[in-house]
């Protein structure tokens, strides 16, 4: 998905990540993260975010992320929310089931 | 054993930290929100951070929920196209006016199942009925689906609908109650009661909670953790109703045996109905484990 303008998504409160997606000049997605259990967590925080962008097929993207103890659940999701938005896309590719 | 419904609890969908502790407060149902709880501008957010919640959280082995938007507005459809694939228990319908769009919702869920592989009908549903016009068709909505496994009166907008407002003893919405509980039995499916707004006002609260447990709905909505508690201990028969029960369960036994279907216990005539009511009390008695202390 190309980045198109600035999307975000989350908050800032208890258990949640603000996320910022803004769009990239080169093919590459960095991804600067702010958070209270950066030393125990930052490396999953990103990998999960990264993995999100990929899962999505974001090849370009300044990820900025604030993170307030937010589970890895809710980081897929605010990072998704995020990505569509700056995409200005609303065509959503939901998983199947479990089944 | 029947699955309890006794307390439902509405939990925000668009805040991950009440989502992830929404199991602990031990209601019976819990009840993810995409409609009234969630702003206009976080919609796709909440349906994001619900899908991916229902997807990887354990709520230890509640039921859960989730009010979708309806169906007639832009973000209805979008949330089932997503929720139905992370498989709650039930999708809760809200604003239900008539069979149709139970059947209309039905009709979208089971093509979602069918595309992705979930068994068709594997997904329930729960109406809630939020104007006169779903008052006056609750029968007809209460058997519009196999699905169902409740209605629900939602008060609040009923009331507007009525051009009135809520009042502390109720009356507005007693013959929708009633309706809605006769729909509901008719059925065979449960009779969901409304919110309790105050969460400061527990004895107004547990006022209303012995109400709908009386007009014989099987449970409520509640907005706020602390109104579990009191909702169960209304609904949990207590140690003189059970013995009275299993007492009434004896005597109709022995009256089998004997070729009478009704029998005389202290001085009360005791015949089919009431053998009816005192089983369903100790199936609830059952389920609440409140059988077992009694028995103790």
């Amino acid at each position: 998905m190309k980045i198109k303008e600035v999307g975000i998504a989350g908050t800032l409160e208890s258990s949640d990540i603000l996320i910022k997606v803004e769009p990239s000049d080169d093919n590459k997605i960095t991804i600067s993260l702010d958070s209270l259990v950066i030393k125990q967590f930052g490396n999953q925080i990103r990998k999960v975010i990264m993995d999100t962008a990929c899962e999505l097929g974001v090849e370009g993207a300044r990820i900025t992320a604030i993170d307030k103890g937010a589970l890895d659940c809710t980081i897929r999701a605010r990072t998704a929310a995020a990505i569509y938005r700056a995409g200005q896309s609303d065509d959503y590719i939901w998983e199947g089931s479990n089944a | 054993m029947k699955r309890l419904r006794r307390s439902i609890l509405y939990v925000p969908g668009n805040n991950p930290g009440m989502i992830r502790d929404a199991h602990i407060y031990g209601s019976d149902v819990i009840l993810l929100d995409l409609e009234d709880s969630v702003a206009m501008t976080e919609k796709d957010a909440a349906r994001f951070l619900v899908y991916n919640a229902l997807k990887t959280l354990d709520f230890g082995g509640k039921e859960v929920a989730v009010r979708i938007n309806g169906l007639d507005t832009d973000f209805g459809l979008k949330d089932l196209e997503a929720v139905v694939r992370a498989q709650p228990d039930v999708i809760r319908l809200p604003k239900t006016d008539s069979e149709q769009d139970v059947i209309a919702c039905e009709k979208e869920i089971e093509r979602i199942e069918a595309a992705c592989g979930i068994p068709v009908g594997k997904t329930k549903m729960i109406a809630a009925i939020e104007s006169a016009q779903g008052v006056l068709n609750a029968r007809e909505i209460a058997h519009a689906s196999k699905r169902l496994v409740g209605i629900a009166l939602g008060a609040e907008d009923f009331t507007a609908d009525l051009k009135t407002t809520r009042s502390a003893d109720g009356i507005e919405l007693l013959t929708a109650r009633s309706m809605i509980v006769m729909a509901a039995r008719s059925a065979g499916i449960d009779a969901l009661d409304t919110v309790f707004s105050d969460v400061n006002d527990t004895e107004g609260f547990i006022k209303e909670a012995k109400l709908i447990k009386q007009l014989g709905f099987d449970g409520k909505s509640v907005i706020n953790p602390s109104q579990i508690k009191p909702l169960h201990a209304v609904f949990t028969p207590t140690k003189d109703e059970i013995e009275k029960s299993l007492a009434i369960v004896e005597a109709m036994e022995e009256a089998r045996k004997r070729g009478s279907g009704v029998v005389s216990m202290n001085g009360k005539m005791i015949d089919k109905p009431v053998l009816d009511r005192a089983l369903h009390l100790l199936e609830l008695a059952g389920a609440t484990n409140a059988l077992r202390s009694a028995m103790q």
